[in-house]
């Protein structure tokens, strides 16, 4: 029951939120210096054509009229027109996004499994030789920003030693049947297994990429959350207890020690839709954040806004789902609501 | 196990434990001895930061990572601990010793559920397989030996959702999960509410004799102490001060440390307030030469400053460790 | 007489406070290194136009006789498409990007401090307007809001500088009201209350040097953090253009050449690494400076 009425207020507030970045990145669309029509169009367009879009896009009355037109067109699901791509903003934001989520989707994955992984061989053995070796990798993973691993790992594995393919997300001839929109999904409802390798080939090293900052720092908690706890009186008690180290290691330790990993890695997560961007670009991966840079470029309005909000969106959704299982792991945020 | 006939059930012998700091080695545990026969309920008094604890979990190997033990033995049932390979450490620990800690609130573990860690004890200390409703029932009757109302309820909380009287309590019920011999009980009321430590003294010893255990009893209550031990350890930073028969110890002291510690007490019969002794508990890392307390003591002798007084025993099965009796 | 001892008793205080403070920082060798590497970056920075060899080629000037040298004697880190030196860019690039965090940071740190210390303190109206202001800036990835708000923008590096630092002063208001609002309850400031200090006092006096500690290291880390984001709009073409030689514009350049004179973006890359790293690990010194 608590857990309904969280999610209920989470969401309000979520709602609330977003209207009011709405305003604000609408607005600074509008506001700025620069005449946004004459930016879009090209240089030699006569001032009728001029004022006609101008028109079109009802950039000629008051801010607040604007806003609600686009309130409404948004409601109805219609995010406007882009005068880069040509099509409509929706169009474009359904055929782009899902890529993003997928190469998100499995940078998630190496994140969270490569954090524990490390972080508990660290924390099994600290001040030895595996943690120095975990610690110094943290520190080095927080330090590089993502593109400049991304650049590290095509040099290496798709220019130096040609492992792995160096743009794209799928070959061209190996694409499956679109059905979904998701190259991932595709193939499996499709049985085209070449398809979803051939996908997993490309998506590694820019998932690797996105992924490394963070399973750096995840690492680095749990390690000292282990190392911290391990002199804990509730561990002192187990193992006076007689209970298997095994079991206290991976079970009693475990459990406290990654509680506060799960709340960064869930912002991590929550957050990487917009931090791709820099990846997707050396890798040529045709997703939103790509979308997003190329529309920012060329200063598409519509899009612009709808791309951000669309990422501000599932950021905060993705944020909520994160702060959710936290609460459903952590007995302590769970029940402490009630006041106990 | 039976090289020595059982009566001597626990033998600390020259125990030396120190802490490595980031100042030097902080050697608090001096040569301490202690024993505990069979049936017997031995108590251990003296102020905060004097060694206990650290003996204790000495006897059960688990001091922390930077503590050392630099000399001496436990015998238990005649086998050395401090030379017991894993396989006997894990059965000395299921099956023999027992502790209760002083804090039960950080004694549980925060994010599980009391039946999961008690259900977890039970699968590995018996070592028999058990399905789970036999588990838990045997987890019910536990909580039930301890006295706990609902215990359905106390099963399925987690340990922050319960008072500080249960958590002891649960603490308890985890001590009697096996059957076992030793009952080890570091300050077990310390940190509960007035109204409380009676009756989970109570409990500890309706407990005690009905499961008939040899029992160690931390406390600085010392009318708990008096009412309930056999026998008497006074232990100063790190050394045995002196050893008798309970009620010689309360009505005749003699170390001039265990004089002042009652005296230190406040009575109900007249008095005024109490006194208290002069000064703290030394250095560890640079501690004084000699004996340890005559930078304190009112009765010291110029010897007291140069050398440690040996251990001596005198008739009534007593002991002290001072100058003044040699 | 007795105004001088009591003086002298607060200096040493004062002093033994600080001992302590830089006993604790220097017990992890990592802080140390940290610690020489911020401050070589610093050093770089400031001395750019001393100790750079060929200081000319950080402007629009082209040698076509020497593009894409690979790093040798003379231009150790290589040459790019213009035939500029790129270890003189670099060094160049370290007081851009040095200066772009100094910026920002001086702009949104006191700002979102003394917002947050208002908004704790002062609960009611003001203190939803503010936190509710803050929320909406940091519903948004960092990466994404300034991007946006880059875009609308002509893209210079002044902009991008007032892009991160319109998006970045929540933060620090966020952690000063989290801090505020737990010490707002503690006995001391209800202490100060009741013996009639004005609310001025109270915030400054007595809330205030208990926020230090979180505030500093956050300073110290988000050096690193703005050198991070800028560096990522600058790659992306929305920060600084060329010729300023700017770490994240010169990893981009280099990128379109890439794996064949991979020194274009090598370099620069790494530089951006070592001054981040420098100020994570001086960060985490600052904050065992401050934990008991």
């Amino acid at each position: 029951m608590r857990m309904i009425t969280y999610i209920v207020k989470r969401s309000a507030y979520i709602i609330f939120t977003l209207f009011g970045l709405s305003v604000l990145v609408f607005v600074l669309a509008r506001v700025l210096p620069g005449d946004p029509v004459r930016i879009m169009l090209p240089p030699r367009t006569p001032p009728e054509v001029i004022e006609q879009v101008r028109k079109t896009l009802r950039l000629d009355k008051p801010l607040i009229e604007q806003y609600f037109y686009w309130l409404r067109d948004v409601f109805s699901g219609d995010l406007g027109y882009s005068l880069y791509t040509k099509r409509s903003v929706t169009y474009d934001v359904l055929q782009y996004l899902p890529a993003s989520l997928e190469l998100i989707a499995l940078a998630a994955i190496f994140e969270v499994v490569g954090a524990i992984v490390l972080g508990v061989i660290a924390g099994r053995f600290p001040y030895k030789l595996p943690d120095n070796i975990v610690r110094i990798f943290s520190y080095v993973g927080i330090s590089i920003p993502s593109f400049v691993w991304a650049i590290i790992f095509q040099l290496l594995f798709a220019w130096i030693w040609p492992i792995f393919p160096t743009t794209g997300n799928i070959d061209r001839d190996i694409s499956p049947t679109t059905v979904t929109g998701f190259i991932t999904i595709d193939s499996l409802i499709t049985g085209r297994f070449d398809a979803l390798a051939n996908w997993l080939w490309h998506a590694i090293l820019p998932a690797l990429a996105l992924s490394l900052g963070g399973m750096a720092q995840d690492a680095r908690i749990i390690r000292s959350g282990m190392v911290e706890n391990m002199d804990k009186d509730y561990i002192t008690m187990a193992t006076a207890q007689g209970l298997p180290e095994r079991l206290i290691m991976f079970k009693y330790l475990f459990k406290p020690s990654i509680i506060p990993a799960v709340t960064v890695m869930g912002m991590d997560i929550a957050g990487m839709l917009g931090n791709a961007f820099p990846v997707e670009i050396v890798y040529r991966w045709p997703g939103l954040s790509k979308y997003g840079i190329e529309v920012m470029m060329n200063k598409d309005l519509n899009a612009i806004v709808a791309v951000v909000l669309v990422i501000g969106l599932i950021f905060a959704i993705m944020n909520l789902i994160a702060d959710v299982i936290v609460a459903y792991i952590d007995p302590r945020i769970r029940l402490m609501e009630r006041g106990e | 196990m039976k090289l020595n006939l059982p009566k001597n059930l626990l033998k600390i012998n020259d125990l030396y434990v120190g802490y490595k700091t980031y100042r030097g080695l902080s050697k608090v545990l001096n040569g301490v001895h202690l024993s505990v026969n069979v049936g017997e309920r031995v108590g251990l008094i003296g102020e905060s930061g004097c060694g206990k604890t650290t003996t204790m979990k000495s006897i059960l190997r688990i001091l922390p990572s930077n503590a050392e033990i630099n000399k001496g033995e436990i015998y238990f049932r005649g086998k050395d601990v401090l030379k017991m390979d894993k396989k006997e450490l894990d059965e000395l620990r299921r099956k023999y010793i027992a502790m209760i800690f002083q804090d039960p609130t950080a004694a549980l573990n925060p994010v599980f559920k009391v039946e999961t860690q008690l259900a977890d004890l039970i699968k590995y200390s018996l070592g028999e397989a058990k399905t789970k409703e036999e588990i838990r029932e045997r987890c019910l009757k536990l909580l039930e030996e301890v006295a706990l109302p609902d215990p359905e309820r106390v099963l399925d909380s987690y340990p922050f959702q319960l008072s500080g009287g249960m958590r002891q309590r649960v603490c308890i019920a985890m001590a009697l999960a096996t059957p076992r011999q030793l009952l080890i009980a570091d300050e077990p009321t310390t940190n509960l509410d007035v109204t409380i430590q009676d009756q989970i003294l109570r409990l500890i010893k309706d407990v005690v004799i009905k499961r008939k255990l040899s029992v160690i009893f931390i406390s600085h209550a010392l009318g708990a102490v008096r009412e309930f031990v056999d026998r008497v350890y006074v232990m100063y930073a790190g050394d045995i001060v002196e050893v008798a028969q309970t009620e010689d110890i309360f009505s005749d002291p003699l170390h001039p440390y265990t004089r002042g510690l009652l005296e230190s007490t406040p009575k109900l019969t007249g008095g005024g307030i109490a006194t208290g002794i002069a000064g703290r508990i030394p250095d560890y890392v640079n501690p004084p030469p000699g004996c340890r307390f005559h930078t304190r003591c009112n009765q010291r002798l110029s010897k007291c400053k140069k050398e440690k007084p040996p251990f001596i025993k005198m008739n009534g099965n007593r002991g002290v460790a001072c100058w003044l009796y040699h | 007489m007795k105004p001088k001892i009591i003086s002298r008793i607060k200096q040493s205080r004062m002093f033994e406070s600080a001992k302590r403070k830089w006993f604790k920082f220097s017990r992890g060798k990592l802080s140390l290194v940290g610690l020489g590497m911020a401050v070589t970056s610093i050093l770089i920075a400031l001395l750019a136009p001393w100790i750079a060899p060929h200081p000319e080629d950080v402007t629009k000037i082209t040698h076509l006789e020497r593009v894409h040298l690979p790093p040798c004697f003379e231009y150790p880190f290589g040459t790019d498409y213009m035939g500029r030196d790129i270890l003189s860019r670099t060094i160049f690039g370290f007081r851009f990007s040095l200066m772009m965090a100094g910026v920002v940071l001086t702009l949104t740190a006191p700002v979102g401090v003394v917002l947050g210390l208002i908004a704790g303190a002062r609960k009611g109206i003001i203190e939803t307007i503010i936190m509710r202001t803050a929320d909406i800036f940091i519903a948004v990835p960092a990466l994404v809001l300034a991007l946006a708000i880059c875009s609308v923008l002509t893209p210079n590096i002044f902009n991008a500088m007032m892009a991160v630092s319109l998006m970045w002063w929540p933060w620090y208001t966020r952690l000063t009201y989290n801090v505020t609002s737990s010490l707002r309850n503690e006995y001391f400031v209800q202490a100060a209350e009741l013996m009639g200090a004005s609310t001025f006092h109270i915030i400054f006096r007595e809330i205030f040097p208990n926020c230090l500690g979180p505030i500093l290291t956050k300073i110290t880390l988000d050096v690193g953090w703005v050198i991070l984001i800028g560096s990522s709009l600058s790659f992306v073409g929305l920060g600084a253009q060329p010729p300023t030689p700017d770490l994240g514009t010169m990893v981009a350049q280099g990128g379109d050449f890439m794996p064949d004179f991979w020194w274009e973006s090598v370099f620069p890359a790494m530089a951006i690494a070592f001054i981040i790293m420098g100020f994570n690990l001086l960060g985490d010194g600052v904050k065992d400076m401050f934990t008991e």
